[in-house]
């Protein structure tokens, strides 16, 4: 059985198909990028993982049973913005979740168990590289920093599935390639599963272990949104070439054209 | 250069401030020393000699009747019921507002009737406060309460759900259950948007205060006001309200500095 199964999946808002038709099987502990233009139901699908939302058809298992319908410590979140807490310090915001779990009533630890916790925090900043930020406000830190924070926040917790919502799109590409390897480096250690969300084809293509792309299919000139979006390719990330690439990145910005006129 | 892009110094900017202050203190002592030139009884503008001298006997000498020192008494009288008021009316914005502003449940249930309660005039209803609870204290921090308070919770709700939903998501994946997410998260960040709505109250608060003591009270600043009225006695009155203004500045500055100290993040931008 896969970790995380999706079979006839369908969301529509109204009258307007976002996804038609999904159907996929993923493996525990595989790294899928999600690409395609705007408006084609990648982070819809990734809301859905989330429990953010739910399908309108069709079946979404994790471990063959339908997924929470609710976010719960499962599974983690990085946002493109706005995902730390600006009224802690860093290091407080890394120690929330252990917290929150330990202490369903009071929310904080004190003690012993406090310190216990901060060791596991202070080795998870190293491990992000925020060890010398650990006193600062979120506000203090660049944004490469805070999506740093955001990610040793999540991971902490050891989710089962990590959801990563365009992480980097707010960054400079020099700062990306930092984050990019810093994700990788997690990746390896936590053999955790992640569903990346990404406008930047080529971060999806080299990113992670599994490219999957979502387009249209199917295109009415009169009526755009009729049709939804599909998974259009599901690749293995070692054998993808550059004509391949090529021809993917055509296919999306034609979508995109299509949605925009 | 364009008058929108002229900047002044810090100098003249303070100068500039004073200005109009120097400039209302000039005309009403030329005008005071006019009317006293005709009639050194005149009541209407006294001069800064004579309200000296009626601050000095309302505020450092024992009243001949009842032995306190009433402008004292006065000032307590009022900081009382306001802080007893804003405080009642700040808990209640506090556990109402995040209420409605987290729990969809309870937002429904609550926000209309919150908000019906914002738009019933304050004054409207004393009589009713006084019919209900009486002539005594009660009534007073009552009006202050209800003038104030709805007011306030529709605030606090409005800036609990102003926090980015990603953060409301984001908790949760920490585990957070409600009572975590109220705890964790919306209380922390908005208590210092609440020392901000205190802040903004605080005028209405004077208002409804002294409103209340003008039509029954013993003592307290606004009875004051309103007691001497009856012989015209400006001397005591300009006094008093420039007493209650510095008062009411005073609080405002020390609730905006509290502020900076408790939450260093939010002064800082961080929010």
């Amino acid at each position: 059985m896969s970790f995380i199964t999706v079979s006839n999946l369908w969301k529509e808002y109204g009258g307007q198909v976002v996804l038609e038709n999904l159907n996929l099987e993923v493996q525990q502990g595989e790294f899928c990028t999600l690409v395609g233009a705007s408006g084609c139901g990648k982070s819809t699908f990734l809301k859905m993982l989330l429990g953010q939302e739910t399908q309108s058809r069709g079946e979404l298992l994790l471990e063959g049973k339908p997924f929470p319908g609710e976010p719960d410590r499962n599974r983690g979140i990085v946002f493109q913005r706005y995902s730390v807490f600006p009224h802690l310090t860093v290091r407080q915001n890394v120690l929330m979740g252990l917290e929150l779990e330990q202490k369903p009533r009071l929310g904080k630890l004190f003690g012993s168990a406090r310190r216990a916790a901060l060791e596991k925090v202070d080795a998870m900043l190293v491990s992000v590289g925020l060890e010398g930020s650990a006193d600062k406000w979120p506000h203090e830190l660049s944004g490469g920093m805070q999506q740093r924070l955001a990610i040793a926040q999540s991971l902490i917790m050891r989710p089962r599935v990590v959801l990563l919502d365009e992480p980097f799109g707010a960054l400079d590409p020099g700062i990306r390639k930092d984050m990019h390897d810093l994700l990788l480096k997690l990746w390896r250690e936590t053999g955790t599963t992640i569903f990346m969300v990404t406008h930047d084809l080529k971060e999806g293509f080299y990113l992670g272990t599994r490219l999957l792309v979502f387009d249209k299919v199917r295109h009415d000139p009169h009526d755009p949104q009729a049709f939804g979006a599909t998974i259009t390719y599901d690749l293995p990330i070692a054998r993808a070439d550059s004509k391949l690439f090529e021809d993917i990145k055509d296919s999306v910005a034609q979508t995109a054209r299509h949605q925009a006129a | 250069m364009r008058l929108i892009n002229r900047h002044p110094g810090r100098v003249t900017t303070t100068l500039l401030g004073l200005l109009p202050f120097l400039l209302i203190m000039l005309v009403y002592s030329l005008a005071s020393q006019e009317r006293l030139a005709d009639n050194p009884n005149d009541k209407l503008l006294p001069g800064l000699e004579q309200m000296t001298a009626a601050v000095d006997r309302m505020a450092f000498q024992e009243d001949r009747r009842s032995g306190d020192y009433l402008m004292w008494q006065d000032t307590t009288a009022s900081l009382k019921r306001l802080g007893l008021g804003m405080a009642i009316a700040a808990s209640l914005a506090l556990v109402v507002g995040i209420l409605n502003g987290v729990l969809p449940l309870v937002r429904s249930n609550l926000a209309p009737l919150v908000s019906a309660l914002s738009m019933v005039p304050p004054l409207a209803i004393l009589p009713i406060l006084f019919i209900v609870f009486g002539l005594g204290e009660l009534s007073k921090v009552m009006l202050i309460v209800i003038g104030t308070a709805p007011i306030m919770m529709r605030d606090v709700a409005q800036r609990v759900r102003e926090l980015p939903g990603e953060q409301l998501i984001k908790i949760q994946t920490l585990g957070a259950n409600s009572w975590q997410v109220i705890t964790r998260m919306a209380l922390p960040q908005v208590l210092p948007r609440l020392i901000d709505a205190v802040r903004l109250s605080l005028g209405p608060a004077w208002l409804f205060l002294i409103a209340a003591e003008a039509i029954a009270s013993t003592e307290g600043l606004g009875y004051r006001i309103f007691l001497v009225r009856r012989y015209l006695a400006m001397d005591v009155i300009l006094p008093y309200v420039i007493w209650i203004t510095v008062l009411a500045i005073i609080i405002d500055q020390c609730l905006r500095l509290a502020n900076r100290r408790l939450f260093p993040w939010y002064n800082a931008g961080g929010h």
